[in-house]
């Protein structure tokens, strides 16, 4: 508790026994006022102060001065009137000042568990200084510096392994729950804990560039991109405090003022506690509170989960997606491929191996290295020359002294050749030396065992549509899409294909539909950028993913696709709740109250019980661990 | 220039309203209060002192609230 909370906990502790006491001890008349006059200053001394402070500022209407006039104007009523009941003006502020103390400490309190759940980042780092171990401020470490992490430990900061092995525990960044086993000349990301042995790490990055800095500023900026319902807030809260304020006005001015024009008995005393009352229910706290509040929690949870997601608004967009367009390779698919046939060929099979391995030698497609896997031996780099690559269709270049040209059916139509057919199930890639047909590879993907869970899953959640776009050849693509029971499914395209097609579904479908592109993130930032919300995948590592996606899975699981929208329903169905008990309580009492059937107490409820109830279930949106 | 800095601040509303008086000082681009990490984020215009502005933006905020904090 901080030291502010603690102040107030002995003030409210001190009104409460005071204002009970003052029950059961007679004093007489002009005493009693005195005494209650102490008990209310001591509860309410802040709110007066502040209140005084806005309208020197120029703020007049905020909750301060709602509290203040309120509770003044009750005093003043309770002389007036003679009736010597103070109770209710100590009262309200009492029980205002509870609900602002237990709000300040839930909120404190989930700031802190949100705040642990996403923990990642360590604040120290071991350096090696005249043979003793040293912390320093992971600031502070230059690129290149060694650093040494202890079993148990964190990793503060990206590197490789000088020397020791390990296994890794990455399951904070990855959700991956099985360690990895690190030796001499491997990478490790920053928030990894080291398990077992000691390890020497030279690092690459600097602190604040490390994976594990980046997250937590991702995930930290995540809740100040303002989501709609939260903007819708902010601006009705700047409406509603003046226009309540006004209409209390009116309700003390205006009904008397009618009764004494129409010669009737103005009553003013009831018209006046009416308008109070109404002050003292209108405060919007319980609103301006519990949203931001619902979707910090939720975005926390999230990010808990391994998915992080870039903002309160993606949260909101991601609750209304109904059409789910998937990339193939590496999101529903393993992305592991491995060449299982070699047909066709007028050259011996290890020759098409190493013409084909060395011409795809600098490509990082999926497809390269099992060309690679499946010829061996080294490539010998300085046979190969004049490498280009061009997208969606292939690889050419000269290897050996001869031309190798590497690629799809695309391909070889674009240099003359025609293409004998393949019955096998798998990519089929096509070499040509020196201008000469000369045989295929096939190479076959294997599907991710949750990948048919989880579009069922999505199914589930109310997703209307499922479509894979792949640049894959069509019996490939039209088989996986089987298997997994997609709706739609379009092969053979190019990167710019995706984006229109992507384009095409997006005009398709109606205004308040939202469309989510999932990929891996490798070839995919345009497609993550134009699609409503872009959800990047394994993606641990690829900035340039990481920086395109709106939704970061930090595993490659599928099945996460289906959790992270069941998270932001469930958030977004709590921010609805919010609004809607809080604004239904508060309407209604302001409606009794204005006819007189509601009293201090129960404004009071309506203010402070409303806004505990609306922060608690706020919190809730934090446990989303079994959803 | 981005800058973050730490903040201290009781309600949820008050940061909202720190953040617009914030937007509106001279050498701020833009501006930015988080309430749940407790933490300003300031964009600060070409050719101003980060420190100066700062001086500025916190006066406009203790308007807001008085006893609120900013570590810069």
């Amino acid at each position: 508790m901080k030291k502010k909370q603690k102040i107030m906990l002995l003030r409210i502790a001190v009104s409460a026994v005071l204002l009970i006491l003052l029950q059961f001890i007679p004093l007489p008349e002009s005493f009693r006022l005195i005494a209650f006059f102490i008990d209310y200053l001591i509860i309410s001394y802040d709110i007066l102060e502040d209140a005084f402070h806005g309208i020197v500022n120029g703020r007049v209407f905020d909750e301060n001065f709602l509290m203040a006039i309120a509770s003044l104007g009750a005093f003043a009523l309770a002389i007036l009137s003679k009736s010597g009941d103070f109770n209710e003006a100590v009262g309200v502020v009492l029980f205002y000042q509870i609900g602002e103390f237990f709000q300040s400490y839930a909120v404190g309190k989930s700031r802190k568990n949100i705040s642990e759940l996403m923990d990642i980042r360590p604040d120290y780092a071991n350096i090696m200084e005249n043979g003793k171990l040293v912390q320093v401020d992971p600031d502070d470490v230059e690129i290149g510096t060694e650093i040494i992490i202890q079993p148990g430990e964190k990793a503060p900061i990206d590197g490789v392994v000088v020397s020791g092995t390990s296994s890794l525990d990455t399951v904070a960044l990855t959700g991956e729950s099985v360690p990895r086993t690190v030796r001499e000349g491997d990478e490790i990301i920053s928030g990894s804990i080291n398990m077992t042995g000691v390890l020497t790490v030279r690092t690459t990055k600097e602190f604040g560039e490390s994976t594990a800095s980046k997250i937590l500023e991702l995930v930290e900026d995540a809740s100040s991109r303002k989501a709609k319902s939260e903007e819708f807030i902010s601006k009705f809260a700047r409406v509603y405090t003046p226009a309540v304020c006004v209409s209390a006005l009116l309700l003390a001015l205006l009904p008397p003022v009618i009764m004494l024009a129409t010669g009737n008995d103005p009553s003013w005393m009831t018209w006046v506690y009416r308008a109070l009352t109404f002050l003292v229910i209108s405060c919007p706290c319980a609103l301006v509170i519990s949203i931001p509040l619902s979707f910090f929690a939720g975005l926390g949870g999230a990010s808990n989960q391994g998915i992080l997601i870039k903002g309160s608004n993606y949260l909101e967009t991601l609750s209304k997606a109904k059409v789910i367009v998937f990339d193939k390779t590496g999101t529903l698919t393993k992305g592991v491929f491995e060449v299982t046939g070699v047909h066709g060929n007028t050259v011996p099979d290890d020759e098409l191996l190493f013409y084909a391995a060395h011409a795809e030698m600098a490509s990082s497609h999926p497809i390269a290295k099992s060309i690679q896997n499946a010829y061996g031996k080294d490539i010998d780099r300085s046979k190969v020359e004049n490498i280009e690559e061009t997208s969606g269709h292939g690889i050419t270049a000269t290897v050996d002294g001869k031309s190798v040209a590497i690629g799809n059916s695309k391909l070889m139509k674009k240099i003359g050749l025609a293409v004998p057919a393949c019955d096998d199930l798998g990519t089929v890639i096509h070499i040509a030396l020196d201008n000469v047909y000369s045989g295929h590879l096939v190479i076959s993907d294997v599907i991710k065992e949750t990948s048919k869970d989880a579009i069922a899953n999505l199914r589930k959640l109310g997703v209307e549509k499922t479509v894979m776009l792949t640049g894959d050849a069509k019996n490939v693509a039209d088989r996986v899409a089987e298997i997994l029971g997609l709706s739609v499914v379009h092969s053979e395209l190019l990167p710019s294909d995706k984006v229109n097609e992507v384009e095409r579904l997006i005009s398709e479908k109606s205004e308040k539909d939202k469309l989510c592109f999932v990929g891996d993130g490798i070839n995919d930032a345009p497609v993550l950028t134009r699609a409503d919300i872009g959800i990047a995948m394994g993606a641990m590592g690829s900035d340039a993913a990481i920086e395109a996606a709106d939704v970061v899975l930090m595993d490659d699981d599928p099945l996460k696709i289906s959790k992270a929208i069941r998270i932001s329903k469930k958030c977004i169905g709590i921010v609805y709740q919010n609004i809607a008990f809080a604004l239904a309580v508060k309407f209604l009492c302001l409606i009794l109250g204005a006819f007189g059937f509601v009293n201090m107490w129960l404004a009071i409820f309506a203010d402070v019980g409303v806004m505990i109830i609306a922060v608690l279930n706020a919190i809730r949106a934090l446990n989303v661990k079994n959803l | 220039m981005k800058k973050t800095y730490k903040i201290e601040v009781d309600c949820a509303n008050c940061a909202n309203l720190m953040e617009v008086e914030a937007k509106k000082v001279e050498g701020v681009k833009d501006a930015v209060v988080n309430f749940m990490t407790l933490k300003m984020k300031v964009e600060f215009a070409e050719g101003y002192e980060p420190k100066e502005v700062m001086e500025e933006v916190f006066k406009a905020c203790r308007k807001v609230e008085p006893d609120c904090e900013i570590e810069f």
